[in-house]
């Protein structure tokens, strides 16, 4: 099967590798670049569990081709916290317990920040129409729900302070 | 280890929010979960399914696929051994290999569409995909059944031949897709009906439904040539499933280890194996590690959805409300081998009422559809979904307040169910007190909108369960379990054992050991963890303590019985016995390696006195009249937890019980084809909640302790789903005025309803 030389930036580190011509980005994050933290849970971008940025732009991996990355910049869950210091997002996640089994909890991280990055203000309803594309099967999303809203109460603080 | 239940002392750690230990790991994407694990030189599995859902396999021709470059091994039915027939009588849950063997692949017959025929293992998975498409199934498709109640009548398509109802009288002699009869009874329900001024009979219909977990099934398989094989498995019981595959591999356990990974949820849905013993036997042919992943849809056409369900409810109940007698017939779906979750309806679908007369009937049938599996509170929530919608119309009918109506009927301590089990104390009443009392019962209600009640009763499990504990030489702890951490249950062993050994929470840690490093442990299943396994974690930080006692009884040259263990010091049990200065944890550990050999404790036990749990929920929803969308506006949940050892966490599982079941009420369904194919699998069709198709999910934690657990667990997982399809139901009764006896309300059917008149209601 064909493969194809691709040049990529995941989470900062230029990376290169070869991919399949079918190969999803999902794929090629797991199991070309070891990166696993990306979680698959449909594979037919319904569930938001491998939830990416891609140039910036929230996508669901398993529909972008791993040759679409070339030349591209990628920011996964592992790039989320700065060394030991969490990312208020995945702070919160933990303080409000908005994950149990924490399958989706990357997706749900991923998305969320995406959104607190375009809209720093939201609303309950708000973040329950842009988490929509998440899946979360044990919460019932309050928790989830309630932890970006004190992060995005919590980002405006600091701003503000 | 009923000693403690009532402490009056307030708890350091039990029953305060932490932060779980395992939490880091799954906000970074460190967790490592079913489909994470990566090993040098590793294989890909992949599963050939019968596009069938009832054929005969007359032949199966690997010949092409095995010579596609890549490929490593192929495994079909001739890879496994037979097991023999079981017999009866069988246990309210079956176990049977006979048919375990036949659900992970097919072998005289494919008996539902996505029914495991054959299994490649290949150097990629794009290989090994290509070599599914070059086996050569030869099938003589047969006639096939998908509805029970289809499937019960005399000329129906027979799945077993050799398969004849159980249960009733005179014995049989066609085979029947009806499995077996259940019954129970206590008192008259003739007399009982006697006495009621309103009788309610209604039928009601529910579909199958998936647990919808968002990991699909994974796992590795690393066999060994010495004839040892570990498994890497997504699972809810690692020790139940190493036992499993040791019987139907015919190998001995102790040449099998099984490690479980962080898991993604399961709800019941991953009791069962699946791949592992394909995985397991692609690994022995090809001598190297074999990984299996299943697509979404793979999940939804070949892994147990829990029984779609036809039931008729009868109910009699005096002028003031009193029930005098209640009746239930069950048609269940077992799938496509026997094992319909009738047992558990018939013991906990009444059972939070105290009544003197109740029959109940449950029909165990099979049809061409998965195996069904275990779905939290398996087999309770359509049989609620009946009581509690009936209950709300004779509420209606007497013109009573429905809470007024459960609260006239309500099970107490020493109230005996239709099983003959007696219950300790139970907080039912309260909580329907607390109902009544709570803002949301009498908030104001706009127009389309409803306000629906009901309650729910699941009987937990106990069971086998092992821990040990280790006292490091700094201190520090280190805990060891055997049940895999589904949602935060590590947390609540770190703070158990950190309330008994009076020392800080963040020093205990917990790790859920491989099957060779521990004793059996039941599985992570039936609300069991905090209570069974916390009693072991308990038991074994006890005899911890013990040892502390003994080092310090030794320092001191003192008996041990004159040293006690308080607030995580060894002190002398009283001032007769001298005056030292408290030993603490550390120090003792500090010492212990030159005092015999470091402090640890272990506990192997086989828990009872489980109680069981009873909720209550209250939903507003409005019906929009155009569309028939239902949406759900505010939702709170009540529930007798025994007592929350991590409040975050019990609420967790309050909330998102509550929202399984309006994904239930409202939108899933199992949809097939007129060949028996499955047409909705995938999230796209088979569409559970998301974040805005639900409120808030406020909950009331009532705690009336176990007194059977040292902390007074009572487990909290399951009940949560038993109410809310019932609740939902009745809110929309209440919006539209429509009854609708048949899940899922989805939009057609609320516009059908709207079409047709209004019921009369007598409370009006």
């Amino acid at each position: 099967m064909a493969r194809h030389h691709i040049t990529t930036t995941v989470n900062g580190d230029i990376r290169e590798v070869l991919v399949e011509t079918t190969q999803s980005l999902l794929d090629v994050l797991r199991n070309e670049l070891l990166l696993t933290g990306t979680k698959e849970g449909c594979g037919t971008g319904d569930c938001g569990a491998c939830s990416v940025m891609l140039d910036g732009r929230l996508v669901c991996s398993c529909l972008v081709l791993g040759v679409e990355a070339d030349g591209k910049e990628i920011d996964t869950i592992e790039g989320m916290a700065q060394g030991e210091e969490l990312h208020p997002l995945q702070r919160n996640f933990l303080e409000h317990a908005a994950l149990q089994c924490g399958i989706c909890t990357p997706g749900f991280l991923i998305a969320a920040r995406a959104l607190l990055e375009k809209n720093p203000s939201p609303t309950e309803t708000e973040v329950r129409f842009w988490l929509a594309g998440n899946l979360c099967r044990c919460t019932g999303y309050d928790k989830i729900v309630r932890a970006v809203m004190a992060t995005a109460k919590e980002l405006r603080e600091t701003t503000h302070a | 280890m009923p000693d403690d239940v009532k402490l009056t002392r307030e708890f350091q750690v039990v029953g305060h929010r932490k932060v779980r230990p395992d939490g880091v790991d799954k906000v970074t994407g460190r967790a490592k979960y079913g489909a994470d694990l990566i090993l040098p030189g590793m294989l890909y599995g992949k599963v050939l399914r019968s596009p069938h859902a009832h054929a005969i396999i007359k032949k199966i021709d690997v010949s092409k696929a095995l010579k596609l470059p890549g490929v490593k091994a192929i495994v079909t039915r001739d890879d496994f051994p037979d097991q023999p027939k079981s017999k009866p009588p069988y246990g309210p849950r079956i176990a049977d290999l006979w048919d375990t063997t036949r659900v992970i692949m097919a072998r005289e017959k494919a008996l539902f569409e996505g029914h495991p025929v054959a299994a490649v293992a290949a150097t990629s998975e794009s290989i090994a995909k290509q070599a599914l498409k070059l086996i050569k199934v030869d099938y003589q498709v047969l006639p096939h059944v998908i509805d029970p109640i289809e499937a019960m009548k005399p000329d129906a398509p027979i799945l077993h031949e050799d398969q004849f109802t159980l249960g009733v009288e005179p014995a049989p002699t066609k085979p029947s897709n009806v499995f077996r009869v259940m019954k129970a009874a206590k008192g008259d329900t003739a007399i009982g009906f006697g006495e009621a001024d309103v009788v309610v009979e209604r039928e009601f219909k529910t579909q199958a439904v998936h647990q919808g977990y968002i990991e699909p099934h994974a796992c590795v398989a690393n066999a060994s040539e010495d004839g040892s094989v570990d498994v890497w498995m997504s699972t809810q019981g690692h020790f139940v499933a190493r036992n499993q595959l040791a019987a139907l591999l015919g190998m001995s356990v102790g040449k099998i280890r099984f490690i479980s990974s962080e898991i993604g949820g399961g709800f019941g849905g991953k009791i069962p194996m699946y791949g592992e013993p394909l995985a397991v036997r692609l690994s022995q042919k090809a001598h190297r590690p074999v990984k299996m992943v299943m697509s979404r849809d793979e999940v939804f056409r070949a892994t147990g959805p829990t029984a779609g369900a036809t039931i008729r409810i009868k109910i009699g109940a005096r002028k003031d409300g009193r029930i005098t007698a209640a009746e239930a017939e069950l048609f269940y779906q077992a799938g496509a081998f026997k094992g319909a979750e009738i047992a558990a309806a018939i013991g906990c679908m009444y059972s939070q009422y105290d009544l003197e007369n109740v029959s109940i009937v449950g029909y165990d049938i099979v049809s061409n559809r998965p195996r069904i599996a275990a779905y939290r509170a398996p087999g309770v929530p359509m049989a609620a979904f009946g009581v509690e919608s009936v209950l709300n119309e004779i509420a209606d009918k007497l013109g009573i307040d429905t809470v007024d109506l459960r609260l006239k009927n309500a099970a107490k301590q020493g109230t005996v169910n239709v099983q003959g089990l007696r219950y300790g104390p139970i907080g039912f009443i309260e909580m329907l007190e607390r109902v009544k009392e709570h803002p949301h019962y009498k908030a104001p209600l706009g127009k389309n909108q409803g306000r629906g009640f009901a309650t729910g009763f699941w009987m937990h499990a106990g069971g086998l369960s092992c821990a040990s504990i280790n006292v490091q030489d700094d201190g520090t702890v280190t805990l060891i379990e055997g049940n895999p951490d589904i949602g935060g249950s590590r947390a609540s062993m770190c703070a158990m054992a950190a309330e008994e050994l009076g020392i800080p929470y963040e020093k205990v840690t917990t790790l859920i050991a491989d099957t060779s490093s521990l004793g059996f442990t039941f599985l992570t299943a039936g609300s069991r963890t905090t209570y069974a396994t916390g009693m072991a974690v308990v038991e074994a930080t006890r005899n911890a303590i013990k040892v502390c006692c003994e080092r310090a009884a030794a320092i001191w040259g003192v008996t041990a019985e004159q040293v006690k263990w308080e607030q995580g010091f060894a002190k002398p049990a009283s001032a007769n016995v001298g005056d030292f200065a408290p030993l603490s944890l550390s120090e003792l550990a500090k010492k212990a390696p030159m005092m015999g050999g470091p402090i640890a404790g272990h506990a192997e036990i086989n828990a009872t006195g489980q109680g069981p749990a009873i909720g209550a929920h209250l939903v507003d929803v409005e019906v929009d009249p155009e569309t028939g969308f239902v949406k759900p506006l505010r939702f709170t949940v009540f529930q007798d937890v025994g007592r929350a050892i991590s409040p975050d966490y019990v609420e967790g599982q309050m909330q998102g019980g509550a929202v399984q079941g309006i994904g239930w009420a409202l939108n899933e369904e199992y949809i097939y084809n007129d060949k028996g194919q499955l047409v909705n699998a995938g999230f796209l069709d088979y569409r559970i909640p998301v974040a805005s198709d639900v409120p808030m999910i406020d909950t009331v934690m009532i705690e009336e302790p176990n007194p059977n657990h040292p902390y007074g667990v009572r487990g909290v997982g399951e009940t949560p789903i038993v109410p809310p399809q019932a609740a939902v139901a009745n809110a929309v009764e209440n919006a539209i005025g429509r009854r609708l006896n048949e899940l899922p309300l989805s939009p057609p059917k609320i516009l059908k309803a709207l079409s047709e008149r209004p019921v009369a209601r007598a409370a009006e």
